[in-house]
């Protein structure tokens, strides 16, 4: 059989991430009425892209997973934003 | 117990999981590629559109669900460390938490639904394209969130019910680990939905 | 049948050990030999089932004008032969086929990482499969649109498309959770000693295959859900009227339709790789440049999806990027090319059949690519844009390449499967009449497309008459050829198979022919290098 020696997470690191996640949710909502036009779209998508990595990283333990499942994410984002960029390759030159 | 299980193997059961999340990445990845196309053909529209949702609602979901995905993190913690009662508890939170996002969107779909805001209705092919567009991206893409919560609370509610019977313990949890990444998924997806759909304005 | 040769410790996977017997066996079987098995006997049905649908649009197509049917009966059997085709027997045929039975053996393994998944698997492609037959008669008409449901006649049309297209969903739905097994089986189960770079060159193709069937599988998945949605809701996406754009749907459609040819494509390279080795008696030349070179095509062919699009109103930057990007992916497959070629190159070369058809396939593939690269570049794509040039083009893909690797790999690994042996004169006759009848079959179609005869019409101008029938007799001989050997491999009345018929270095020739059930008892050793022939 396999399996992995355990890492116990304890409950006040979770609480801690949550605490984060969620002063991250209130400037995303806030944001808005900064009226920063363009640049609203580009922060909530940071803000929502750190709320995700922290997401990834803690609850669902990357950061104490093997290098493998890290590179495999990392793999499967670059493609997924390649294909975005050739995408918009035709509908921003149209 | 562990030399009558020869094949068991959780790192792979989990690497298992992990690739499945990556297509349901991708699943939704193709919508949020359609929602960025649509985007950027109307900026206008789907500014205005936006407005008519509910950001209170959308807010309150997003809380909803980030305090579930604690949860199940912390359920797992607590099978590690053999607390049953502690491990019932926090997936019985994650479980009302996922009724709570039901209930919400219950009420908000509806409160679209009597406004003729729905995609095909009369009023809708009225609208501008944009508007179309706008709503039409909204319930897919809320649809097929709701749709794989709802798979994600059925697998939870499998695993607390083995939790119960003792069927996963501290030696054997890779089902509530893979049903938590599951959930985290499901998250993740929201974290994303919520800022696009409600917030640009 | 030889099975009653071994003895009863290990009995082969073919006898039924269990409490179940005969065809309940085998439907509720986990053994991955067996499950190969299963796909390989449904895979055949559609063969036949296709083939034959094609076989009747070339006796349409014998003489200009309407001979039998008429123009929409014509559109929705190419549709039909194009569905069966694609979806049913090249995207999973050679991963589930010989992916299920050899991978696992060559990578020293008992079976895949999740058996009870991969048996659902193929409930679910027979599910998907049934999904389209019944999309045939069920409802308003059998489909009319192509394989490719191009928006916005697929969402139009009042044809039955929402069955058809709800199971190709479905079969996606199975192409995804068999790509999850194998990239779960080949990181895991590989016997101890077997690292990655001593692990055979068919279990690479099919770790990179496995990954764009994880990838580019879901972008098909909700792309077919916009369809029923477009179809049954409204929602405009492809729709022009409501705002939508219908090339949307082209560049979602080909983000999967295009590296769906790498799926069919690469694990036929990696049946290729096995069989040139063992016929030329030689260590295959640079290893890990055909290892590499597979993994490239996965990686750049997630990105050449746009060159389908090139006469559709994609933005000028955009086709100009894409060309490019199509030009390099022609490199690695050009490393295989030349990697085969150079393995056998001054190597003892072994006519059996399996070599034939392997020789055929480099052949065959590479008017292919070369064709190819005639549609990657953008003026002459404009010219043979939707013509008869294009069929020739994917065919000699498809069928020349993928379909000619199947059968190599059915020939080389048959002895394995069934314990037994085939005529081997009878095989090298039906290879003849299929390597024939092929080129006579397609071959015309590159002259008179280019000359513009267009794809997918039922009729013809009267100058294309004569190259029209050289396909079509050239059509038949390959229906012979097929029966011919369909005929020699399935009677039963083959000599028993040695445990080693070919002199293959790879773990599954070490195993008797056919294997036990339970394929190593102990972890099999592994030699430094899976060719090791000098």
């Amino acid at each position: 059989m396999t399996t992995e020696e355990k890492h116990i997470t304890s409950y006040s690191l979770y609480a801690r991430v949550l605490i984060i996640l969620m002063v991250l949710t209130a400037i995303t909502i806030t944001a808005p009425s900064l009226n920063l036009t363009a640049f609203t779209i580009l922060i909530a998508l940071v803000i929502a892209s750190t709320k995700a990595g922290i997401v990834l990283t803690y609850f669902m333990h990357l950061k104490i997973e093997n290098t493998l499942l890290r590179i495999m994410v990392i793999m499967v984002l670059g493609i997924y934003g390649s294909v975005i960029i050739l995408t918009f390759a035709d509908y921003i030159y149209r | 117990m562990e030399h009558t299980e020869p094949d068991r193997d959780d790192i792979g059961a989990k690497l298992g999981m992990w690739v499945f999340i990556f297509t349901e990445i991708l699943l939704f990845g193709g919508l949020f590629l359609v929602y960025a196309i649509m985007r950027h053909r109307y900026p206008e529209d789907f500014h205005l559109a936006s407005r008519q949702l509910n950001t209170f609602i959308g807010a309150l979901n997003t809380l909803v669900l980030l305090v579930s995905s604690m949860t199940v993190a912390m359920s797992i913690s607590a099978v590690q460390k053999k607390d049953k009662r502690m491990a019932t508890i926090l997936l019985l939170i994650t479980l009302l938490c996922a009724v709570i996002f039901l209930v919400n969107k219950y009420f908000e779909w509806g409160h679209k639904i009597s406004l003729s805001l729905y995609p095909g209705s009369d009023l809708m092919m009225q609208l501008k394209h944009g508007y179309i567009l706008f709503f039409s991206l909204y319930f897919f893409m809320t649809g097929l969130h709701l749709l794989h919560l709802i798979i994600g609370a059925i697998i939870l509610g499998v695993a607390l019910a083995k939790i119960r019977l003792g069927l996963i313990n501290d030696q054997h949890y890779v089902l509530l680990e893979n049903g938590g990444l599951y959930w985290h998924l499901v998250d993740l997806i929201w974290i994303f939905l919520f800022p696009l759909l409600y917030l640009i304005t | 049948m030889t099975e009653e040769s071994y003895p009863i410790a290990h009995p082969s996977y073919l006898v039924d050990t269990g409490k179940r017997k005969g065809i309940k066996a085998w439907l509720t079987t986990c053994d991955h030999k067996r499950i190969a098995l299963l796909y390989l006997w449904s895979i055949m049905v559609f063969f036949i089932i296709g083939a034959i649908l094609g076989e009747t649009m070339r006796t349409e197509l014998f003489r200009p004008g309407q001979q039998f049917y008429g123009p929409q009966t014509y559109n929705a059997i190419f549709t039909l032969h194009g569905l069966i085709m694609i979806f049913l027997i090249v995207i999973p045929g050679l991963t589930v086929v010989f992916g299920n039975f050899v991978m696992p053996i060559m990578i020293g393994a008992n079976d895949v990482a999740f058996p009870r998944l991969n048996l659902f698997s193929w409930y679910l492609y027979i599910l998907g499969a049934a999904v389209v037959v019944v999309s045939q008669f069920a409802g308003s008409g059998p489909p009319d649109t192509g394989w490719t449901f191009y928006a916005p006649y697929s969402t139009q049309t009042h044809t039955n498309v929402i069955a058809a297209v709800s199971g190709a969903f479905i079969l996606g739905f199975s192409s995804i959770l068999t790509g999850i097994n194998f990239i779960v089986t080949i990181h895991r189960l590989r016997t101890p000693k077997m690292t990655f770079f001593k692990m055979p060159l068919l279990p690479w193709a099919v770790y990179a295959t496995a990954w764009i069937q994880v990838l580019a599988t879901p972008i098909i998945g909700i792309t077919l859900l916009m369809i029923i949605g477009e179809r049954v809701f409204r929602i405009g996406f492809f729709d022009p009227a409501l705002g939508g754009d219908p090339i949307l749907y082209q560049h979602l459609f080909w983000i999967y339709s295009h590296p769906a040819v790498y799926i069919m494509i690469l694990p036929a390279m990696g049946v290729i790789t096995e069989i040139i080795p063992t016929f030329s008696q030689r260590r295959i030349f640079g290893y890990k440049a055909i290892a590499f070179s597979s993994l490239a095509i996965a990686g750049v062919g997630y990105f050449v999806w746009g060159h389908h699009m090139f006469t559709s109103g994609m933005s000028k930057e955009a086709i100009w990027v894409f060309s490019l990007l199509t030009f390099l992916v022609a490199v690695p497959s050009a490393i295989k090319v030349f990697n085969w070629v150079t393995t056998m190159y001054k190597g003892s070369i072994d006519l059996k059949p399996p070599m034939l058809y392997a020789m055929a396939f480099i052949f065959l593939f590479t008017i292919g690519g070369l064709t190819g690269l005639v549609q990657g570049a953008l003026a002459t794509d404009i010219q043979v844009h939707d013509t008869s040039f294009i069929v020739a083009h994917f065919h000699y893909i498809i069928f020349g390449g993928v379909g000619f690797a199947f059968l190599g790999g059915l020939h080389y690994w048959y002895p394995k499967m069934f314990g037994r042996l085939y005529n081997i004169r009878t095989a090298n006759i039906a290879w003849g009449f299929l390597f024939t009848g092929f080129n006579l079959l397609y071959f015309p179609q590159f002259v008179i497309g280019l000359e513009g005869m267009p794809r997918r019409y039922f009729d013809y101008l009267p100058q294309f008459t004569l190259s029209q029938q050289i396909s079509t007799v050239g059509g038949y001989l390959l229906g012979i050829g097929l029966i011919i050997m369909i005929v020699n491999l399935f009677r039963k009345s083959g000599e028993k198979a040695p445990d080693n018929p070919w002199g293959g270095k790879t773990l599954e020739w070490q195993l008797p022919s056919p294997p036990p059930e339970e394929n190593f008892s102990t972890p099999p050793n592994v030699s430094d290098f899976p060719y090791d022939y000098d």
